[in-house]
């Protein structure tokens, strides 16, 4: 039986917020993708919205990991739990930025007709949406082999970038002139990349929770 | 500087008449490193560090079986127990000055071990002093009475009593559980400098301590030793349940 109560309590209410803050974060990168395939600068908006809430929530979060470290001194696993939290928060905004740069450049594309139909961004979006879902989900469930499976799951986001890229650069040697906007679809290619590297950030944060190894200093 | 073991514990077991205070206990002790014993109270951390320089003794009832080797040689045979608690010093919890001066107070050993002249008592306190960083807060009082140091004070003296007698291990028993965080502070920087030239082990029940100052840490419990490893990893992803049960402050 626990005699750790207090401390088991802003565990859990630290837990409850990384939950709310990755659901934020899922919602804006849906919305941030579909405000490009439906042109709607309405959702492109509300992105905006939501990367301020999300950046409120990690100084949020921040704050309550430091206190707990100043006033419980954990040690183990409870300390691998806190700093893993701390680690992951930095990944969880980066993504929310990365969401908003991606409205962003919806906005700015404004109604200008699209060099082809939008199939291989939409599902990277939602393959990284998952992932980031899957990371928070492997923490609170203290799954490893979930947050083991990120890595694998980002090769698959790896070959859909790579797949973006060819057809741009093939595009723009047709159609020069929309090379600017080819241009904006190669950053939004490397944004949604990069959120599947901060999705593997994140699962490796979990392992070094749950094992105390992380991966990447073995 | 020497990286073998000073001391070597083997199937060690002792009772006080019928409690069964210390369960086959084997262990090594590292030279020139701090070894920290943490554990909830009557774990048998301090009876195992009392044996250690035999101070169980003549504690009626006790019995003590198994190997304690220190640098290869029976601390329970040959040894001479005066000259074994020469080479072994202690230092306990609560400060435990003689009542008579500073200097008297660290010559006291050098003397007892038959050093006579005053140059090399001299020599002795000053740099026992010096050694438990207490020389500059006494120098000019020397022989006014140990007893009108601080808590922080005394304590720092018993050590530099301790080390007059250039013992080769140190024992430390909770030394700084009655002293203020700056005397704590004072007493635990003295340990990781004292760790160069001697062998450490020191009884805390304080985990940030032990993290702060040891390198490696054995947790008690029961009277066995469950876990015993290396400080960092024993605190970051200790291997047994009951350690991460204890230092997470969920046992019970």
């Amino acid at each position: 039986m626990s005699i750790r109560t207090r401390y088991e309590r802003e565990l859990k209410e630290i837990f409850d917020k990384l939950v709310l803050m990755c659901r934020h974060i899922e919602v804006a990168i849906e919305k941030s993708v579909r405000s490009l395939t439906e042109r709607d600068a309405g959702l492109a908006k509300e992105v905006f919205e939501a990367e301020e809430l999300v950046d409120r929530m990690e100084r949020d979060i921040e704050q309550a990991c430091l206190k707990i470290l100043m006033m419980e001194q954990p040690v183990a696993r409870d300390f691998r739990e806190v700093s893993a939290v701390l680690k992951m928060i930095t990944d969880l905004e980066r993504i929310g930025d990365q969401a908003r740069d991606i409205a962003e450049i919806s906005m700015q594309l404004g109604s200008e007709q699209y060099i082809k139909k939008l199939v291989h961004i939409p599902q990277m979006a939602v393959i990284v949406i998952q992932m980031v879902k899957d990371g928070v989900q492997s923490y609170i469930n203290r799954d490893v082999e979930l947050a083991r499976s990120l890595d694998r799951t980002d090769d698959k986001v790896d070959e859909l970038f790579n797949l973006v890229m060819s057809e741009l650069i093939e595009l723009v040697k047709k159609n020069p002139e929309k090379a600017e906007q080819a241009a904006m679809f190669i950053i939004i290619n490397k944004y949604l990349e990069r959120i599947g590297d901060h999705a593997v950030n994140i699962g490796e944060w979990v392992e070094y929770a749950i094992t105390g190894s992380h991966p990447k200093s073995e | 500087m020497e990286n073998d073991n000073k001391i070597i514990l083997k199937n060690v077991n002792l009772w006080y008449t019928d409690f069964h205070a210390l369960k086959n206990i084997s262990m090594d002790i590292p030279s020139h490193m701090v070894t920290a014993f943490i554990g909830p109270s009557g774990c048998g951390k301090s009876t195992l560090i009392k044996s250690l320089n035999r101070m169980n003794d003549l504690i009626e009832g006790c019995k003590i079986t198994g190997e304690f080797l220190l640098d290869g040689e029976d601390i329970y045979g040959q040894l001479d127990v005066n000259m074994l608690r020469k080479r072994v010093g202690m230092v306990f919890q609560k400060p435990n000055p003689f009542p008579m001066s500073i200097y008297d107070n660290v010559a006291y050993g050098p003397r007892t071990h038959g050093t006579k002249s005053k140059a090399n008592l001299d020599e002795i306190v000053e740099k026992s002093l010096k050694d438990a960083a207490i020389w500059e807060e006494c120098k000019d009082r020397l022989k006014k009475s140990a007893l009108s140091l601080s808590g922080g004070q005394q304590q720092r003296l018993c050590i530099a009593r301790a080390l007059s007698v250039a013992p080769e291990v140190l024992l430390m028993d909770e030394p700084t559980s009655a002293l203020d965080p700056i005397s704590t502070g004072k007493i635990e920087d003295l340990v990781t400098e004292l760790k160069k030239d001697y062998t450490i082990v020191i009884v805390t029940h304080n985990m940030q301590q032990a993290t702060r100052i040891s390198d490696k840490t054995a947790f008690f419990l029961l009277g066995e030793v469950i876990e015993h490893a290396g400080t960092e990893d024993l605190f970051s992803r200790p291997q047994d349940q009951r350690t991460e049960n204890y230092i997470t402050g969920r046992f019970g």
